[in-house]
């Protein structure tokens, strides 16, 4: 509802954030509501980078995956030969936040880089999409206003793996080491917690 | 599932309805007649299937009155594809739209390219759980589409003729006159509200933000790479391909390459990759030869 027409300026402005204060975090930007995540980082002082091609992965200092459609973000990944780069980024320890499909991404069957398993569309079709008030293990200031869109819950998890919040007994906020990932869109509802806490997560566990 | 641990939640908010939109953005919603065509559209990276019963071009050859489409079809399309499903219903035929809901396609199309069903109401949107998408050839006409509940914007263009030159126009159009209204003084809205007969809250609201409250997608005449670059270049945030796939000699082949000229749009030398050996795009019709009765886009108003 509230990001940019597409044919805004890119919203990133050089590709090194060289005043060391300012974090340069990537947002995939293959489909879906990218922009939604580039106007929440520049809300909270970061510079967002759109993603499309490997080149674009250098230099950040966290990613987001944001919402979309899950095949069409598996179709982007391989045609653009990024999985093994985005393998890459999560193997060096760069905290990354996905979101819907972005959590799909990052699950088993996908990129495997968090040790879960989803279910697609686990509520059901659009007319079981909803908003919620959610309680996320660690994150002050009272519930999360979280927005589900035809969204996954996580069916399984490893023992690494943290569980933040559920809806309904299902996890669907879950944490595994420096890799956040939401089954829903706290950038349609304009909480910025999660995206503070991605851009804090950086040094807390070194 | 538990029944006895059931978390409070709203469904059906605007926000919701609006949001699948959000997550639609950057990609290509493909027509589709079959179930085999579904999942091929799928497989090429379609962000959702428009289920319909005769692709435009067809509906313009054949003539006679369009309609909603087999339940059986697009049930049969549900089944085969996991990505969002929208379907068609006639300009004001809201008992079309009921049966859509009761099948819980993701989208209903209030859509000028089935035969109007009624020549001075369009259906209350906001009657409905299920979201609406709606064609618009202007400011005025998209904002009164959304003030009667729509949660997504298209062009509308000239569907099924493969020429883009009406699709500029709406979306030159529609991104000309937000622009204007964003220089407009706040005691001028009202006055603007009147000359676009749309509800001045809306008027407001895009003068302040500077662009349309929903998604604005772009539909009606696309039928290679380029013209999706050329539609995403003048401002809509994604693409519907209607016969502009199915009626191309390698459907598959053009339809991954609209993808990435989607994604790509800015990178001329990516969106020439993906032109590159396609094939035949689809018998086309040159929409300023057309009488003014074969255009679909005077429909709606």
């Amino acid at each position: 509802m509230s990001a940019l027409p597409a044919a805004a300026t890119p919203a990133y402005s050089s590709s090194d954030s060289s005043d060391g204060l300012t974090k340069t975090v990537g947002v995939l930007a293959l489909q879906g509501d990218f922009e939604a995540h580039a106007k929440m980082l520049r809300k909270i002082g970061a510079q967002a980078r759109e993603v499309r091609v490997p080149a674009d992965l250098g230099g950040l200092d966290a990613l987001v995956i944001p919402g979309g459609e899950s095949t069409v973000m598996t179709l982007g990944i391989e045609r653009e030969g990024l999985a093994e780069p985005l393998r890459l980024l999560a193997a060096s320890g760069t905290p990354i936040l996905g979101t819907c499909a972005g959590m799909i991404m990052l699950d088993r069957d996908h990129l495997g880089v968090l040790d879960i398993t989803t279910s697609r569309n686990a509520f059901g079709r659009q007319l079981r999409s909803f908003e919620a008030d959610v309680e996320l293990e660690g994150l002050h200031g009272g519930p999360v206003h979280a927005v589900f869109i035809r969204a996954p819950w996580v069916v399984e998890h490893g023992p690494r793996v943290e569980v933040l919040g559920c809806v309904d007994e299902h996890p669907v906020a879950i944490r595994q080491d420096r890799i956040l990932a939401v089954a829903f869109h706290p950038e349609l509802a304009g909480d910025t917690r999660l995206h503070e806490l991605l851009l804090s997560i950086n040094g807390d566990r070194d | 599932m538990s029944e006895d641990f059931t978390t409070p939640r709203d469904e059906a908010t605007f926000t919701v309805k609006a949001g699948l939109a959000e997550m639609l953005k950057g990609g290509v919603i493909m027509d589709v007649v079959t179930s085999e065509q579904a999942k091929i559209a799928e497989d090429a990276g379609a962000a959702a299937v428009m289920a319909l019963e005769r692709v435009p071009a067809d509906i313009r050859r054949d003539g006679g009155v369009a309609r909603m489409s087999d339940p059986a079809m697009i049930q049969g399309i549900q089944e085969a594809v996991t990505i969002p499903v929208m379907a068609k219903a006639r300009i004001g035929h809201f008992a079309e739209a009921q049966v859509l809901e009761a099948l819980e396609v993701d989208y209903v199309d209030e859509s000028e390219v089935l035969t109007p069903a009624d020549e001075v109401n369009h259906i209350d949107k906001w009657a409905f759980k299920v979201p609406f998408v709606c064609g618009a050839t202007n400011l005025g006409e998209a904002l009164r589409r959304i003030g009667e509940g729509a949660a997504m914007i298209r062009s509308k263009g000239e569907a099924g003729t493969g020429d883009i030159v009406q699709a500029v126009r709406h979306l030159r159009v529609i991104r000309g006159e937000i622009r204007r209204l964003t220089a407009l003084d706040d005691d001028e809205l009202a006055a603007a509200a009147k000359d676009h007969q749309a509800p001045l809250e809306l008027v407001r609201r895009v003068a302040a933000d500077g662009r349309l409250p929903v998604v604005l997608f772009c539909a009606g005449g696309i039928a290679t790479p380029a013209d999706a670059s050329l539609v995403m270049q003048l401002g809509a945030e994604g693409v519907f391909v209607g016969s502009g796939i199915f009626k191309s000699e390698d459907p598959e082949r053009r339809a991954r390459a609209i993808v990435e000229a989607t994604t790509h749009y800015q990178d001329p030398a990516r969106v020439a990759a993906a032109s590159t050996g396609l094939g035949q795009a689809m018998l086309s019709l040159e929409t300023s030869k057309l009488e003014s009765e074969q255009l679909l886009a005077h429909r709606g108003w």
